[in-house]
């Protein structure tokens, strides 16, 4: 809290004088049914010690048992990042006091992870960058404490904590980069980008929801910094607990715009822990690492080790999924899509809708449009995600049936739209009982045509007298007057011919 | 073989949070010396072809299904513990001042 204010180098300034190099350690929570070594439940935002059993809470006697869902996710999740899969590992105690851990150690992997050695290509600027990716191991998630007292909810200051157990025990899968070196000024952007890919890979292994804001997938970037020609890498910070993709390159970004304006300054990069301000964009110093921590790690007595068979590593190869970025190009291609609409259609969670929606029969450049235009607009208004909007797929895909056919226009769509999320009923529900049919009958049409004309007489006029653009008016008042229901081009066709012009 | 000094006795007793007095020290020296003294003539029966082990049965692979059973009630769970606010477990502030 002593932190004076932090003198930042400007970021190109920076890259003249040092070359970046990035580390990423990622946690998510994995989405069993029940933790990691007991079977209380895992859902999100239960009342406080709900979901708690003498295992979780570390109580006398308690013995733990591997879940053998979340052991399968994580050699998943190792293939799928090109690792090797131990043919025999063990879980490992690490030691420490701290109240989030009711055990006082957490049981992890040390030296012995299930998977490693592995990599994962992410794209920036159309240029692919190979991540390393060091190790995958499997351990368990901490509980959650709230610090009372002090003004800021922070650690720092605060009387004393309050703990809640119910995510303690959940199974968490870290998995560690290697060194990422010659990103050079696209740091920042290889580090999100790599964080956005792996989030995509998750969830096309269906293993988590992945959801950064509720904190089941998080990630710490470690940053360090080295003059331009030279070998040796610098002093890394850890910056932890990156909430959100965007948060991810801005942290990047900060912390070498700090540590190159410390190291200019002749100073030196304090090994330690740093906390991101979402609000800020900056980070401040938290735990100092200089003082090495002793974990005391050792192989855990209660679990036996884990000696995957090849052939059913095997067998869980052929169930992965296609990779998210192979997807994202057969996707671009069979839609007619640029890799900037695919980005923002990434970016709305829009992409499995669209693809759902294609295959339930509609078009991709309809599904798109609808998605990404109307629907998004609504789920923004109502602060809702894309996919939580109370219509599917199906029902999107059968109302651009119904505007090809010539039964709507975009105008009634957007209304037949309206009424499905109002819970109105399907989209034919909707139309019936809204009445919104395009009036394709002639006489009803030319009757409210003849009252436009009657009524707009100058206008008319105008038309008869050559100025066919002055229709514009009469079409829109047929369109009035018919509430949105007729059909424009048809309705621009038969006043023509009725003021005796050919259009 | 390594005797286990002082220093490192104090260095285990802070990070196990145990407040030990002198005496202490110097006695838990010597037990921890003996007992480590004791376990490593393991090593000397210990031919090549034994490879080390951390469990005692050749288990492996013991895993349970990922099936939900039922939690304690917050008020087992928090039964025992020293203070409760808000149904949860109230703990000492976490970080001294000077952190």
């Amino acid at each position: 809290m002593t932190e004076t204010t932090t003198t930042l180098m400007a970021y190109d300034e920076a890259l003249v004088r040092f070359e970046p190099v990035l580390g990423i350690e990622t946690h998510v929570e994995l989405g069993t049914a029940s933790k990691m070594f007991c079977g209380c439940p895992t859902v999100f935002g239960g009342a406080p010690n709900t979901q708690v059993c003498p295992v979780c809470l570390g109580l006398p006697g308690a013995l733990p048992v591997a879940n053998a869902q979340a052991i399968e996710s994580t050699i998943r999740i190792g293939l799928a990042l090109n690792c090797s899969i131990a043919e025999w590992c063990r879980f490992a105690r690490k030691n420490y006091f701290y109240p989030d851990m009711p055990k006082n150690f957490q049981i992890s992997q040390y030296d012995e992870p299930l998977c490693f050695d592995g990599y994962l290509d992410v794209e920036v600027d159309g240029k692919v960058h190979r991540v390393g990716i060091e190790r995958v191991h499997l351990e368990e998630d901490t509980g959650k404490s709230t610090h009372m007292g002090g003004a800021t909810g922070r650690i720092h200051g605060a009387d004393y904590s309050i703990v809640d157990y119910n995510r303690a025990g959940i199974p968490l899968v870290e998995i560690v980069t290697k060194p990422i070196e010659g990103t050079d000024s696209l740091a920042p952007e290889v580090a999100k980008a790599y964080a956005t890919e792996l989030r995509e890979l998750m969830r096309a292994l269906g293993v988590s929801d992945v959801r950064m804001e509720e904190g089941s997938m998080r990630c710490d970037v470690n940053v360090s910094l080295m003059p331009r020609g030279s070998s040796e890498w610098g002093t890394r910070t850890e910056t932890k607990n990156v909430n959100s993709l965007r948060s991810v390159e801005r942290s990047v970004r900060h912390e070498i715009e700090r540590q190159a304006a410390v190291l200019a300054a002749g100073g030196r990069i304090v090994q330690e822990t740093r906390h991101f301000h979402e609000d800020t964009g900056a980070t401040t110093s938290g735990r100092s690492k200089e003082e090495a921590q002793d974990y005391r790690y050792f192989p855990e007595p209660d679990l036996v080790p884990i000696a995957p068979a090849r052939s059913f590593v095997e067998e869980l190869k052929a169930t992965l999924p296609e990779l998210p970025s192979v997807k994202r190009a057969r996707l671009m291609a069979e839609w007619s899509v640029s890799a900037l609409d695919m980005e923002a259609m990434y970016n709305a969670d829009a992409v499995d809708l669209v693809e759902a929606t294609v295959a339930a029969g509609a078009p991709a450049a309809d599904a798109r449009k609808w998605w990404m235009g109307e629907l998004a607009r609504r789920a923004n208004e109502s602060g809702t995600a894309l996919a939580e909007l109370a219509i599917t797929p199906a029902q999107v895909a059968r109302v651009t049936e119904l505007v090809a056919s010539g039964a709507l226009n975009d105008k009634l769509a957007r209304q037949v739209f309206e009424g499905v999320l109002a819970g109105e009923g399907s989209p034919d529900e909707v139309v019936a009982a809204r009445g919104l049919q395009i009036v394709n009958d002639e006489g009803e049409l030319s009757a409210i045509i003849d009252q436009v004309i009657a009524d707009n007489a100058d206008a008319a006029d105008k038309v008869r007298n050559g100025k066919v653009a002055a229709v514009g008016a009469l079409v829109g008042g047929v369109m009035k007057a018919s509430r949105g229901k007729a059909d424009a081009g048809r309705a621009r066709e038969l006043l023509l011919e009725k003021l005796g012009v050919t259009g | 073989m390594s005797a286990i000094t002082r220093d490192e006795v104090a260095h285990l007793a802070r990070l196990s949070r145990l407040a030990l007095s002198d005496d202490e020290l110097d006695h838990f020296a010597t037990q921890l010396d003996d007992i480590i003294g004791a376990v490593a003539r393991v090593a000397e029966v210990a031919a090549e072809d034994v490879p080390p082990s951390s469990h005692a049965l050749p288990l492996t692979n013991v895993f349970r299904a990922d099936e939900v059973r039922p939690s304690l009630t917050p008020e087992q769970a928090l039964s025992g513990a020293p203070a409760v606010e808000d149904d949860r477990f109230r703990v000492p502030r976490i970080l001294g001042e000077e952190a």
